[in-house]
């Protein structure tokens, strides 16, 4: 029998803090893991309706002739940002909705010995990444469906720079509705701001040829997406009139930072009671 | 360190300089004044508690549903922000620093919420590797706590296979993961079979065993009673007791009891008047309490009519009648059975308590449902 004596004997002496950095790179591997056993999950989510959207509009509309045949090219650059905010948007809020409600499974993360905010940040930039990915894969699928694509190394600077904004945009809007939505209400989300945001990205149209339609051009330059998808033509089909893209850029980081800080306060809201 | 220091002193750690012998023991848990309200709440879920926990006891946190134990250990977790008071956990205040007070303490939550998408042993290797344990050391000691844990079996089962129990022992393997100074168990037993509980608990004496402080909550008094070393009982919010589980029952007005099932003549004075049986009982020394319990049926003759008024009835009036003594309870047995005799009444059964810790709990908290 042990005494009760040595029991008081743990000597409760001060550890050294553990770096963040190797928490943060820890949930983020986790993360990768379990991506690794999804990658179905992954195409089935972000890439079935951009495929079909590709087909449909690029190929069979244009063959039959009801588009022109340079619409695939105003469409391809479009239809990429779609996949990547799509892919960031249902990565980032769908998981949270689920772990906030029924599975609680996140709080061994948030009682990891590293700051809250910092376990969100690493739940945005991971659904930014497995957009990016998607978005890396939507370029031989269009080459496959279209039969061609188009592409500019000029242009890929500019591509890269808009598609991490709009990456992170997906993922910070994510964050925001997943910490906002109860389960119940995620196919009313879908329904009512997802289906809107994404036609009103003017992903399948240049946002300049709008002025033809201005209410319907005023109201698309509140979507970031807008930004995105014209970032998007400016670096691969300049020669289709676009916004500038410093101005679609600076938009888009705009978002990406109230929509941020939005999805931390809805994360912390929910993370502690 | 003194050469005088004593062998057993320290099992867990290797020792460490600056506590010396005669230092008082390092306090684990220290809660002052602790209040948490809900928006939109009339009252607070945590309503002024104070306790402190030495460093290596077995605390446990009594109540009834919805008291506040869960709201409590959320605080002292960092899940749960206070409105006012202090929690500090090895010796880290988990408001000003929740991230330094993270490392020290581990949690196993009532409800299952293990990591879904990883195996038994992913879920104790991440946790580690969110915990900054070395990578070589992660694995083994994954695969030492699912041995010890009986799991060994399982390491690659997906979390949905597990039955509740199995789920149980998953969760505070891998809350010991990280060596945890402080361990906080959340109604640990509750829907466990009765070999799960028994395994639980034989757990949570090795880690006391080893050092660890472990806080558990619970409403079962017969795992508060075996278990802790201290007991706090609590209710809407406050700290209402806490002490051992036996001087809790010893300050239970009476240290022991007396069970009397008696028979009354139905024609006789109410027991519960003034003059009544009950009012003589209670005014014998070393009596501290009288309660009265719906009494059985009648022992013999036909079914008891024992409404007070009932006119004409010849069956007696039975009473169950228990009196809480400052005394052994058999000094009492001779007065009780005069007392009974010269109120007309015979006893038909006797037993001799002493009160439990759901007694104490009983005593403190009420028998309203919650």
């Amino acid at each position: 029998m042990t005494g009760t004596a040595t029991a008081a004997g743990r000597v409760l002496a001060a550890r050294p803090p553990a770096r963040s950095t190797g928490v943060f790179l820890a949930l983020l591997w986790r993360d990768v893991v379990v991506a690794r056993h999804e990658l179905t999950t992954i195409l089935a989510q972000g890439i079935m309706q951009p495929f079909f959207l590709l087909f449909v509009f690029g190929r069979v509309l244009t063959s039959l002739g009801y588009a022109q045949a340079g619409y695939a090219h105003v469409l391809f650059p479009g239809i990429v940002a779609l996949t990547v905010v799509l892919t960031a948007l249902q990565s980032s809020a769908l998981p949270l909705v689920l772990d906030f409600s029924f599975s609680r499974e996140i709080e061994d993360r948030l009682l990891a010995p590293i700051p809250t905010a910092l376990v969100a940040i690493e739940k945005i930039v991971f659904a930014a990444l497995r957009a990016l990915f998607a978005g890396v894969l939507m370029f031989p699928i269009g080459a496959l469906v279209l039969g061609g694509i188009p592409w500019r190394v000029a242009g890929l600077p500019l591509l890269l720079a808009g598609s991490v904004l709009g990456a992170l945009f997906g993922a910070a809007l994510g964050m925001t509705l997943g910490t906002a939505i109860s389960p119940a209400k995620i196919s009313t989300m879908f329904a009512l701001i997802l289906t809107p945001l994404l036609f009103t990205g003017c992903t399948q149209y240049p946002w300049p040829s709008l002025d033809r339609l201005r209410w319907f051009q005023v109201l698309t330059a509140a979507n970031p997406l807008t930004y995105y998808s014209e970032t998007m033509r400016a670096a691969l089909v300049p020669g289709v009139p676009h916004m500038y893209p410093w101005l679609s850029l600076l938009a888009l980081a705009a978002a990406v930072g109230v929509l941020s800080w939005t999805g931390l306060r809805g994360f912390a809201r929910r993370a502690q009671d | 360190m003194t050469a005088t220091a004593p062998p057993s002193a320290r099992s867990g750690r290797p020792g460490q300089g600056g506590t010396g012998p005669a230092a008082p023991p390092a306090i684990a848990i220290e809660v002052r004044d602790l209040i948490k309200r809900y928006p939109k709440r009339p009252a607070n879920a945590v309503d002024g508690i104070s306790f402190m926990v030495p460093a290596g006891e077995v605390f446990g946190l009594l109540g009834p549903n919805g008291a506040g134990k869960t709201t409590t250990i959320g605080v002292l977790t960092t899940r749960v922000a206070a409105t006012a008071g202090t929690a500090v956990v090895a010796g880290i205040d988990v408001v000003a620093d929740p991230v330094s007070a993270r490392a020290r303490f581990a949690v196993v939550s009532q409800r299952n919420n293990l990591d879904r998408s990883l195996t038994v042993r992913q879920n104790l290797v991440f946790h580690a590797a969110y915990h900054r344990v070395p990578a070589a050391e992660r694995g083994r000691r994954a695969d030492l706590l699912l041995a010890q844990f009986g799991l060994a079996d399982r390491s690659g089962e997906t979390i949905d296979r597990l039955s509740g129990g199995q789920a149980q022992r998953v969760m505070i393997a891998r809350a010991l993961m990280h060596d945890p100074d402080v361990l906080f168990l959340d109604e640990p037993s509750t829907g466990l079979d009765p070999q799960a509980r028994l395994f639980v608990w034989d757990r949570v004496r090795e880690l006391r065993d080893s050092g660890v402080t472990v806080l558990i909550t619970t409403h079962d008094m017969d795992e508060a009673a075996a278990l802790a070393d201290r007991v706090g009982i609590v209710d809407h919010g406050r700290l209402l007791a806490l002490d051992t589980p036996a001087a809790l029952t010893r300050t239970l007005p009476g240290s022991s009891t007396l069970e009397l099932d008696v028979g009354l003549p139905p024609d006789g004075p109410d027991p519960a008047a003034a003059d009544g049986l009950l009012a003589v009982l209670g005014r014998l020394d070393h009596v501290e309490r009288v309660t009265t319990a719906p009494a059985g049926p009648a022992p013999a003759g036909p079914a008891a009519a024992s409404e007070p008024g009932e006119p004409g009835g010849a069956a007696e009036r039975q009473v169950r009648v228990k009196l809480y003594l400052a005394v052994d309870a058999s000094l009492l047995l001779a007065p009780v059975a005069t007392a009974v005799a010269a109120h007309g009444g015979k006893l038909h059964d006797v037993t001799f308590g002493r009160p439990s810790l759901e007694d104490v709990f009983i005593h403190l908290t009420g028998r309203g449902l919650r």
